[in-house]
């Protein structure tokens, strides 16, 4: 805890709102987002948000209760269900300089507006020599672990880390959730940032069978009510150790968190807040030190983003290494409805990786 | 707020943003939903051209008047054991409803769908369709399946996802799959089975054979992309397929405007595709029944797609995950202008003397005791969450015909970490 007081601290220094940091206010991640965006539709006229049931009903995790009736509905509205559509028309209002924070309900319909993402948005500034930018946020849910089956628990990142062009950002802490949005909506390119459902309530450690603790006991939920930044690009040392480094984040940030305060290894677990860009100095200044390197995410396994942190790690700490690279990850498979539990990478799966990176 | 010049002499632009006809606490009012007599619409041959019968697209096909009578051009003609099959099947998939819609709430499984208020939209139409006709239904069709007699507790291991579920607790609940009734597999995302029912009837033709495909979605699914790529390949290849719109009014909290309602109809969409297109009562049986037959015909006659919107109301949530009190006046439902399409067949079959209210509360009985019995039967093979699900290693099962090394490889993890948490 003492080390994510810390990062407040570090974020608050960064940052050039400091006036309105005095008041703070519990928050779990849903209203941190919410807040995020309110906060950014006060201060910049250019934002909009479009998204299907984002408008009156506030979307269907209530991420944006209560903008349209603040902020008026040509600025917070219901689209139609076309992800092409809602992707594709944030970016011609990009191009007339809005800023558009479009929602796709769930990660796992963000695939129809792909074309729009990787081809057009993505693409913008280099095709025009920066004459067109698409300084679009395109929020969504993603991650399983509520029995929503495979098309509403996917992770698909590594879709959109792989395409040049385009900024993945996924945060694990209604803190940082805010942090992270308002610096992602004021980002001149386009942001992907997924939202890891399973911890909006609450920071899930992965034993399922046990209840989540509310954000409010969690030192995280204190968030700023009003402006302040979390730099893209940034990750976050969430527990300083000697022994291991375990890279992960959103929901898996917790999970290995839980693992290591269990099993009482001597773990530095990074949080990496934005995946591209990566902050490559804070993993392999860590590695270095440690020596040994554990991967972690929710995502199926090929092609992942853990095989890119695999290979930056072993090209970059390679001497330094006493074990081989481990990863955990959610199995090749899509996203099996019953055996939810067993396809996710908890605290069993994630064990045995660090006793045997350990072994070493 | 523009950024570019205002010039002071020209009207600036605004933005339209639909709204609905009410909102929570609202007085109702659907005195903009146009209820033609009906008999007023005429049925042209099924060879007719598109362009000879646009106003079917506009219009509302009806069979059953105000005083329960099938009258009209359109009025199918149905035998009285039709009638009361198909007035049976839409009272099984309702007692359906309601006793898997409790088992979720009973923390039985994880999610449910009910189609209340547009049974006749998925009963009528498989009634008027052959029973090897391909269907590509969407996640509120579970009406096809009653009609063509699909065994209930096999839908309800799917929807405990338990150790009987046949798709091994993999899909989310009522995500059927039957292909021994040519029922494809149902998908969570939004319209994917329109093109795919548009090119299994291409091959039907490509091969010379006699079947024909449906499909449904939802209104607000049509704005996706895969229906206009279904529509312009079901009019360049005039595939035999039926296209139906279910437009029940809301896509969750997201009323019929949001797809393009306040503009036109979607039984219009047709029109500029050059596609038969008609526009039906999807609460009067009959009528949904009759458009269906006269697609059908049309369709294995070779004289093309027809696209088929059925003007119904989803009389409650979006899902077990929706609460509709929450964007929606509560009356609507009851105020529909259209009314309940069980209640108005009911009332057809005792106009003509062939049913009465104390066969019909009889028969209710008896249909939740039968749903009740295979519940019953159903949980004996486990409900979702407690420990009678598939085994393991079925998880790697199906990626592939065959397992690649990487997943022997994850399968044998799996089995080990299950020794880990379960060690006996």
């Amino acid at each position: 805890m003492a080390e994510v007081m810390q990062d407040y601290a570090t974020s608050e220094a960064t940052n050039e709102g400091a006036a309105d940091q005095t008041a703070t206010k519990t928050m779990n991640m849903i209203e941190a987002i919410n807040s995020a965006m309110d906060v950014m539709m006060d201060r910049d006229p250019d934002v909009v948000i479009m998204g299907e049931d984002v408008g009156y009903f506030g979307g269907v995790f209530r991420c944006t209760a209560g903008l349209q009736a603040k902020h008026g509905k040509t600025r917070v509205f219901d689209t139609p269900i076309s992800e092409c559509g809602i992707v594709g028309v944030a970016v011609g209002m990009g191009a007339y300089g809005l800023r558009p924070v479009p929602e796709i309900q769930f990660a796992d319909y963000i695939y129809p507006g792909i074309d729009q993402l990787i081809s057009e948005a993505a693409r913008l500034r280099y095709r025009s020599a920066g004459e067109f930018i698409a300084p679009i946020t395109v929020r969504s849910p993603f991650g399983g672990g509520i029995f929503g089956g495979q098309t509403h628990s996917q992770s698909p990142e590594s879709l959109f880390t792989h395409v040049s062009g385009l900024k993945t950002v996924i945060p694990s802490t209604p803190y940082d959730a805010k942090g992270l949005l308002i610096s992602a909506i004021e980002d001149n390119d386009p942001v992907i940032f997924f939202e890891p459902k399973r911890i909006y309530n609450g920071p899930f450690t992965g034993y399922y069978d046990r209840p989540v603790e509310p954000w409010s006991k969690h030192a995280a939920s204190k968030v700023p009510t009003g402006h302040y930044r979390i730099p893209l690009g940034k990750a976050n040392i969430v527990r300083a150790g000697e022994a291991l480094t375990i890279l992960a984040y959103g929901t898996m940030v917790h999970v290995a968190q839980a693992v290591v305060e269990a099993n009482g290894v001597d773990a530095e677990v990074i949080d990496l807040r934005t995946l591209l860009p990566l902050d490559i100095e804070t993993i392999e200044a860590s590695v270095k030190k440690t020596g040994r390197c554990l991967i972690v995410h929710e995502a199926t396994r090929t092609s992942g983003f853990g095989a890119e942190l695999s290979a930056l790690v072993q090209e970059r700490c390679f001497y330094h290494l006493e074990a081989p690279v481990e990863r955990v990850t959610g199995f090749d498979t899509p996203y099996p409805h019953s055996l939810e539990w067993a396809y996710f990478p908890g605290p069993i799966r994630i064990g045995r990786a660090i006793a045997k990176i350990m072994k070493d | 707020m523009a950024d570019g010049p205002l010039r002071s002499n020209l009207q600036p632009l605004a933005l339209h943003v639909p709204e609905p006809r009410s909102r929570p606490g609202d007085p109702v009012d659907f005195s903009d939903v146009i209820v033609p007599a009906a008999d007023s619409m005429a049925r042209p041959d099924e060879a007719v051209s598109p362009h000879d019968m646009r106003d079917l697209s506009f219009g509302l096909v009806r069979v059953l008047d105000d005083e329960h009578r099938a009258v009209g051009a359109w009025d199918p003609r149905l035998p009285h054991e039709t009638l009361l099959k198909m007035l049976r099947t839409m009272a099984l998939t309702r007692a359906f409803d309601e006793r898997l819609y409790r088992a979720q709430r009973q923390g039985k499984t994880s999610f449910y769908m009910k189609c209340t208020g547009e049974e006749a939209t998925s009963v009528a139409a498989a009634a008027a369709m052959q029973g090897d006709d391909m269907v590509f239904p969407s996640y509120r069709q579970q009406g096809i399946l009653m009609w063509r007699g699909y065994a209930l507790t096999e839908m309800i291991n799917q929807i405990y996802s338990n150790r009987g579920d046949k798709l091994k607790g993999r899909q989310l609940p009522i995500m059927y799959s039957v292909p021994e009734l040519s029922f494809f597999t149902i998908s969570g995302n939004l319209a994917t089975q329109y093109p795919q029912a548009v090119g299994w009837a291409m091959a039907s033709a490509i091969k010379g054979d006699t079947r024909i495909a449906s499909c449904w979605c939802g209104e607000g699914s049509t704005a996706e992309g895969d229906f206009h790529s279904a529509m312009t390949f079901a009019s360049v290849y005039n595939a035999p397929t039926i296209l139906n719109v279910v437009n029940n009014q809301w896509a969750i909290s997201s009323f019929s405007g949001f797809a393009g309602a306040e503009r036109t109809t979607f039984a219009a969409r047709a029109i500029g595709y050059g596609i038969a297109g008609l526009r039906v009562d999807g609460n009067d049986a009959l009528a949904v029944y009759a458009a269906t037959q006269w697609a059908a015909e049309r369709a294995r006659s070779n004289k093309g797609p027809t696209l088929i919107e059925h003007f119904t109301y989803r009389a409650e949530g979006h899902s077990t995950s929706d609460d509709p009190s929450a964007y929606r006046s509560a009356q609507e439902s009851a105020e529909w202008p259209l009314g309940d399409p069980i209640h108005r067949l009911k009332q057809h079959c005792i106009a003509l003397g062939i049913w009465d209210d104390e066969r019909h509360a009889a028969m209710d009985l008896e249909l939740a005791e039968m749903v009740k019995a295979a519940t019953k039967e159903a949980e004996k093979n486990g409900v979702l969450g407690h420990g009678m699900h598939q085994p393991f290693e079925t998880m790697f099962e199906d990626v592939f015909e065959e397992l690649p090394w990487h997943l022997q490889e994850q399968m044998a993890q799996a089995l080990e970490e299950r020794a880990a948490k379960w060690p006996k």
